[in-house]
This record gives C-alpha cells, sequence and structure tokens, in this order.
C-alpha cells in the first residue's frame, strides 16, 4: 500500500495524524490519512456535526503583476473578471484541444494577486503549464510547500470557528474568503478564512503557515470536541464529495475529458475572454459533448468502482464507471461515469447495469447530488 | 491485534476453525478486517457449494474497496451467517466470534496441516 512511502511527501501535520493513529496511505505524491477510526464514522460526524480535514497536500501558486487578471482570465475557463477582493470562483483550464488540465478554485486577493488552489497530484504539471502560457509577465511563484489548508467542514463548523476570530463567519458567503489581521486568529501570522468545501456541507478552508498548521489543528480539535468534531481522512472527504456530486481529478475529469461532458458547463464562459480552449469548447458545445457524466444508484445491494464497465439494457458496454462508493448516508452503492449522451442512458430514471467483474448490478441514472444538505 | 491460538490461518487472510469432526467455521482475520476497513457487504455463495482449496466462495466489500474470499481447504459450504447481510459491520466488530462467514464440510482435512498457526501468522502481518 504505503511501500513507496520514503519517496512521498509530507504534510506539516505528518506527526499529528500518526499519533491520532490514522491509517496512511499515498495519495497524489504525499502520505495522507485515509482514516482515523472508521470512514463511515467520519463521514457521518461532517453529516451531523464536523469533521477535520488536513488538505495541505493541495497546492497553492501565487499570481502577481499589474496583468494578473489578463493572465487568469487566458488561463482559465471561468470569468475572473466577475471576481472581487475576497471573491473566489471553482473553474477548470484546459488544453487548447478542450481536455482538463485541472479544476481549480481562483481567489483574488487584490487587483494584482490571485491565489490559485490546485490538486496535490497536478502541481509540478500546472506550475509547468502556467509558466508555459506566462504572456502577460506575471509573477508565478508556488507557494504550497510553506502553505498548509485545513477544511473544518459540516453543520457546527462556523460554531467552532467563530470564537477564535472577529469575523462574521455568518455573513461569510460561499465561495468569500476573508484574510484575518494578523495575530487575530490563534496568534496565527497569516491566515485566510474562506467559505468553501467539497463535501456538501457548510464549513472553512484555512489557510494558514506550515509551521503553524500544528497549532491551528490541535486547537480547533479541542474546541470543536463538545461539538461533536472529529478528524476526518480521505477516505470520508472521498465519500463525501461523491454524494454531493463534485468531480475528482483524475478519476471524473483528465485531460481526456471536456468540461461540457463532465457537467462543468457552468465554469466555461466562451464570452468572457480568448481563454486557451475556447474554441474547441464552442464547438463542443455548438454541436453537443459525445458522451456525458451520469450519476447513478445502485437498485440491488452492490458497489459501483471506478473501472466496471456500463452496460446498456442490451448488455453492450456503452461507458466506464469513473468514482463509485458506498453512500454512508443512502447506505445505497452510488457512482459517477460516462455514457453516450443519448437520453435513452442520461435521463434520470433511466436502467443502467454495472458490470462488477463478478457479477451485474442494476442502477437507475439520478442527477447528483445524491444526498441533499439540509 | 488478536490472533486465536486454536485458529488456522491463510495467507489471504482467512482464518478457519475446526468446531466438530470434519465441520469448520471459516471468515477473515482481525488484521483483513482492519486493512478493510468499515465493511458494507458481504456476499458469500450458497449452501451446498463445492469450493476448492483457494477457491473464491465470496466476496467481501468495504467502502473503499473490495476483497475477494478464498477457502482455506476443499469443501461442501454447509452453514453461512445470514447475520451479516444486515449486519456487515458484525465482521469488523467481532471478526473470530460473530462475525464468521461460512461453516464448512471438510473434504481432505489433512490439507489443514499446509495452513498456519498463530504464531506464523502474526509474523507474516
Amino acid at each position: 500500500m504505503a511501500d513507496a512511502s520514503n519517496t512521498l511527501q509530507t504534510t506539516p501535520l505528518h506527526a499529528a495524524h500518526e499519533a491520532l493513529g490514522a491509517r496512511m496511505m499515498a495519495f497524489g505524491g504525499f502520505d495522507m490519512p485515509v482514516q482515523y477510526t472508521s470512514i463511515i464514522e467520519e463521514h457521518k460526524a461532517v453529516r451531523t456535526a464536523a469533521g477535520l480535514f488536513d488538505i495541505s497536500h493541495m497546492g497553492e501558486v501565487m499570481v502577481r503583476g499589474p496583468q494578473a487578471l489578463d493572465y487568469v482570465q487566458d488561463l482559465v475557463t471561468n470569468d475572473a473578471e466577475r471576481l472581487y477582493d475576497g471573491r473566489a470562483m471553482y473553474t477548470v483550464m484546459c488544453q487548447p484541444d478542450g481536455g482538463i488540465v485541472d479544476d481549480l478554485i481562483v481567489y483574488r486577493l487584490d487587483a494584482d494577486t490571485y491565489m490559485l488552489v490546485i490538486n496535490a497530484a497536478n502541481i509540478e504539471k500546472d506550475v509547468a503549464w502556467m509558466r508555459t502560457h506566462n504572456v502577460f509577465g506575471v509573477t508565478i511563484e508556488d507557494v504550497s510547500a510553506e502553505t498548509a489548508l485545513l477544511a473544518l467542514q459540516g453543520p457546527e463548523a462556523f460554531a467552532i470557528a467563530q470564537p477564535f476570530t472577529d469575523i462574521d463567519l455568518n455573513e461569510l458567503s460561499f465561495y468569500h474568503f476573508e484574510e484575518a489581521a494578523a495575530g487575530s486568529f490563534m496568534g496565527c501570522d497569516r491566515v485566510i478564512l474562506s467559505h468553501t468545501g467539497y463535501t456538501g456541507e457548510q464549513g472553512l478552508e484555512i489557510y494558514c503557515a506550515a509551521e503553524e498548521a500544528e497549532h491551528v489543528w490541535t486547537t480547533l480539535l479541542e474546541a470543536g470536541a463538545d461539538h461533536g468534531l472529529k478528524p476526518a481522512g480521505l477516505g470520508a472527504r472521498d465519500t463525501l464529495r461523491l454524494e454531493a456530486g463534485y468531480c475528482l481529478y483524475g478519476n471524473d475529469i483528465t485531460t481526456q475529458t471536456n468540461p461540457y461532458e463532465a457537467g462543468l458547463g457552468w465554469v466555461v464562459k466562451l464570452d468572457a475572454s480568448d481563454f486557451i480552449g475556447r474554441d474547441a469548447l464552442r464547438s463542443i458545445k455548438e454541436t453537443g459533448p459525445a458522451r456525458k457524466l451520469v450519476g447513478f444508484i445502485a437498485q440491488e445491494r452492490g458497489i459501483p468502482r471506478h473501472g466496471h464497465d456500463i452496460l446498456a439494457p442490451n448488455g453492450s458496454v456503452i461507458g466506464t464507471v469513473t468514482s463509485g462508493t458506498q453512500s454512508p448516508m443512502l447506505e445505497q452503492g452510488i457512482g459517477l461515469g460516462y455514457v453516450p449522451n443519448e437520453p435513452t442512458y442520461t435521463e434520470p430514471g433511466q436502467s443502467l447495469t454495472i458490470d462488477t467483474g463478478r457479477r451485474t448490478l442494476d442502477v437507475v441514472v439520478t442527477t447528483p447530488p445524491f444526498h441533499k444538505t439540509s | 491485534m488478536d490472533f486465536p491460538d486454536d485458529l488456522y490461518y491463510t495467507e489471504e487472510h482467512e482464518w478457519l476453525r475446526v468446531e466438530d469432526g470434519n465441520v469448520a467455521a471459516v471468515g477473515i482475520t482481525d488484521f483483513a478486517q482492519s486493512e478493510l476497513g468499515d465493511i458494507v457487504f458481504v456476499e458469500i455463495d450458497p449452501e451446498g457449494t463445492e469450493v476448492d482449496q483457494d477457491g473464491v466462495f465470496g466476496t467481501v466489500e468495504a467502502v473503499k474497496t473490495v476483497s475477494e474470499l478464498y477457502m482455506p481447504v476443499s469443501g461442501t459450504i454447509t452453514a453461512i451467517n445470514t447475520e451479516l447481510e444486515s449486519a456487515p459491520e458484525t465482521v469488523n466488530n467481532d471478526p473470530y466470534g460473530d462475525g464468521w462467514m461460512v461453516k464448512i464440510e471438510m473434504a481432505d482435512p489433512s490439507e489443514l496441516d499446509g495452513l498456519m498457526r498463530a504464531d506464523d501468522y502474526s509474523e507474516l502481518v
């Protein structure tokens, strides 16, 4: 499992995870906690109270310069022009053929400064891509190693964090963020509180310096204990994001998929700028994608898994499962996968079959999220 | 981690307990359940199925992964633990007790000689 652990990178919280007895695994080139006690327990803690995740493996890239906006507009498909200080957006960046290089969050810190948050496994590839396409002379700085990122997620998340900040968290809208005044948040030098997440619950993503991560982690776990806060690993992070219907790069989206077929057309603003991949994406939009990422729920015991074939009612292979798991909330198998873009396969309520290798599993096409947050 | 002395073990992390003459109970070890994490389904071949030594007699699905179940010795399945259908987490909670999976009528009890005992198995894991 982790036999390559001597070559794996670690986050600033690695010792804290080991002290908690976490089961570790390799993910995106990092030795990361997959679970502390139980994926189902941690998952339910996030749905009913709160969970604290170390996601310091994620990459952060600072883009600075008078033409930073032009640069970002060129790089990503979504419209960075509508950002303002304290506003973030989800987007993808694409190849000229429309294939997805990565999905990311763009934060506007000020008019000349943007922070791009990218997937761990893609840091090297993305930074090279960003530098290659730097026609606007911006400064591109990879600050991933010195930046820690904690996700505090769940209905109790704001109540747990509020005592540590003057920022009124209930006034912090989704995809908005605020930098805490120096020293104001647990004495930390520099902290960004962002109302974002990957669980489908309300919550914060907390950016801080690597050397302050353990202090923030420990303080939050202590403060949250009475609220039912539990440390949560990447296992629960995956089941939570899948219940919420969020794509995972490397599974559901890759350089071989485009945003329209992945259901991410909403982050493509064809008329906002001449971004990389725009022409290809315009023609895909005009003709309609050939296939589509659909969600499905198992109608019998069994779990769809990444790589399983998707079969039409006549038994022919029509697609592949890109993500699948047992939904801890539904107690049913759920999954995402690509099928031909024809209503008989993509309309909610249609029946499909998954070939698990050992047997078949009947599923029904369902529009995510699979679990609706109250 | 617990590996009772009265059991036989396989490299695939099943255990076997001789219960009554040629009848043995089979399940997965404490190590196996711990590696798998939360078990959500156990699917076992029906009673009467004849299984070869090292043959697959079912699958166990955890949230993260699926694993096949291998029979430690050849024989015929005489009982399956139907409680696991509604409470698969019993395998996590009590792998050597209520988490047993099948009972098998052994075809050749001398096959037991090739299995590991607790000392060897705990060294393996």
